[in-house]
């Protein structure tokens, strides 16, 4: 039987397929793991209701275990808390912005909320002059931007 | 009607306000005028539908008979959808599409605002994520109703004329059904006259900035909620339904 800290550690191949980069448990998709006797119970909790991209973390979820010699175990998605942006993790957040994603802002910054965002820096150049093209963008939780500086257009994860 | 008839019914209705919605929206795939604004709507097409899959599957559940999500959306006939006709009109031009989301978006936001407070747990919770998306559609669709009323002549007129057409539409939406009454008496749902006041709100709000008139209250249609549609719902199901009535079963 192995341990949460292993199931965890093995747990971090799952990557968003859209976002190939960052894992489920930087997303803040995985909720939870818990051993139960000789099962394994994974909790996961989808970014948006409509995310189809959850369907296959469920699946690397399984496969991952299933990899490793674990037969016994259950994937149970959650709605509640719901999922927000605030739960990317630190390291997350910083390969988003390798990977040319502005991250998004922090949910308790109102002016998020309210329609006025914060100035977006560019992921290439570091500009912040920066317009949004559109608030929907390649997947349901982008929005896409410009940067007037290098010219080049990016995405942004949006606050959520 | 019993306390779990009502939420059935109710539940199914949420549903099928949004997935007929959706579909509607969907329906604009590689046809956007603009590229950013296709992918906006099948962005929030996808939001609506989801939404639709976590609310059936809880009427699924709430009905006990086994029923998954997919039955009740492929194989219930048009007599048995509950959804506003509002939502099943046919998309029509860009301006009755953005006219038609903004009188519903702003129904569904308070909508689900209040269903975060919800005494039904699961409620509570589709609510939770589905009230995040939305403000993101009123956002939209508020929008674009302004540009499209303060732009040009005949972006003006369109919109005015979409929203002319659709008023008789909105009546509905506040009219509450007898398991919507029921529900609204021990905190599961709102009551609907209250998020009048807050639509009607937002409706003055944007129409202002957007220089349109507000239509003069006349003659609502209604019926949807009991399964009286306009003949236009039918149609959409049946292309909707295509596969699963043709290939009952059929997985991806």
């Amino acid at each position: 039987m192995r341990s949460v800290a292993e199931i965890e550690a093995l747990l971090e191949e799952v990557k968003d397929p859209e976002i190939p980069v960052i894992s489920i448990r930087d997303l803040g998709v995985l909720r939870g793991i818990e051993l139960i006797g000789n099962s394994v119970e994974v909790t996961i909790t989808p970014t948006y209701s409509g995310c189809p991209a959850m369907d296959m973390m469920r699946a690397g979820v399984e496969d991952a275990l299933r990899k490793a010699g674990i037969r016994d175990f259950k994937v149970k998605q959650v709605l509640s808390p719901a999922w927000t942006t605030d739960w990317i993790s630190a390291e997350g957040r910083r390969k988003l912005l390798e990977y040319g994603i502005a991250p998004p802002p922090h949910s308790a910054d109102i002016r998020a909320l309210k329609g006025k965002s914060p100035a977006v820096a560019c992921p290439q150049c570091g500009s912040t002059d920066t317009e949004l093209l559109s608030r929907f963008g390649s997947t349901a939780c982008k929005a896409l931007y410009q940067c007037k500086a290098c010219k080049e257009p990016f995405d942004q994860f949006k606050c959520h | 009607m019993t306390r779990e008839e009502a939420l059935f019914r109710a539940v199914l209705r949420m549903g099928d306000n949004n997935l007929v919605l959706g579909h509607r929206l969907s329906e604009w795939c590689g046809h956007g005028p603009v590229l950013e604004e296709d992918i906006a709507q099948t962005n929030i097409a996808l939001d609506l539908i989801g939404q639709t899959r976590n609310l059936l599957t809880y009427a699924g559940e709430l009905e006990g008979k086994g029923r998954s999500e997919d039955d009740l959306a492929y194989l219930r006939g048009e007599r048995e959808y509950l959804n506003v006709q509002l939502v099943e009109l046919p998309k029509a031009d860009y301006a009755f599409t953005i006219a038609r989301s903004f009188l519903y978006d702003a129904f569904h936001l308070p909508l689900q605002q209040a269903l975060t407070e919800s005494r039904d747990e699961h409620l509570k919770a589709i609510a939770g994520k589905a009230v995040k998306e939305v403000t993101y559609h009123l956002r939209h669709s508020s929008e674009w109703l302004i540009r499209f009323g303060d732009g040009t002549e005949e972006s003006h007129r369109r919109a005015q004329e979409a929203v002319d057409e659709l008023w008789r539409y909105t009546g509905e939406l506040f009219v509450p059904d007898e398991a919507e009454e029921l529900l609204a008496k021990d905190g599961t749902l709102p009551k609907l006259t209250d998020l009048k006041a807050e639509w009607s709100a937002t409706v003055d709000r944007v129409l202002n900035e957007a220089t349109l008139k507000r239509p003069a209250d006349g003659w609502m249609a209604g019926g949807g909620k009991k399964g009286v549609h306009t003949e236009h719902l039918g149609p959409m199901l049946a292309e909707m339904q295509i596969l699963q009535r043709t290939f009952p079963g059929v997985e991806w």
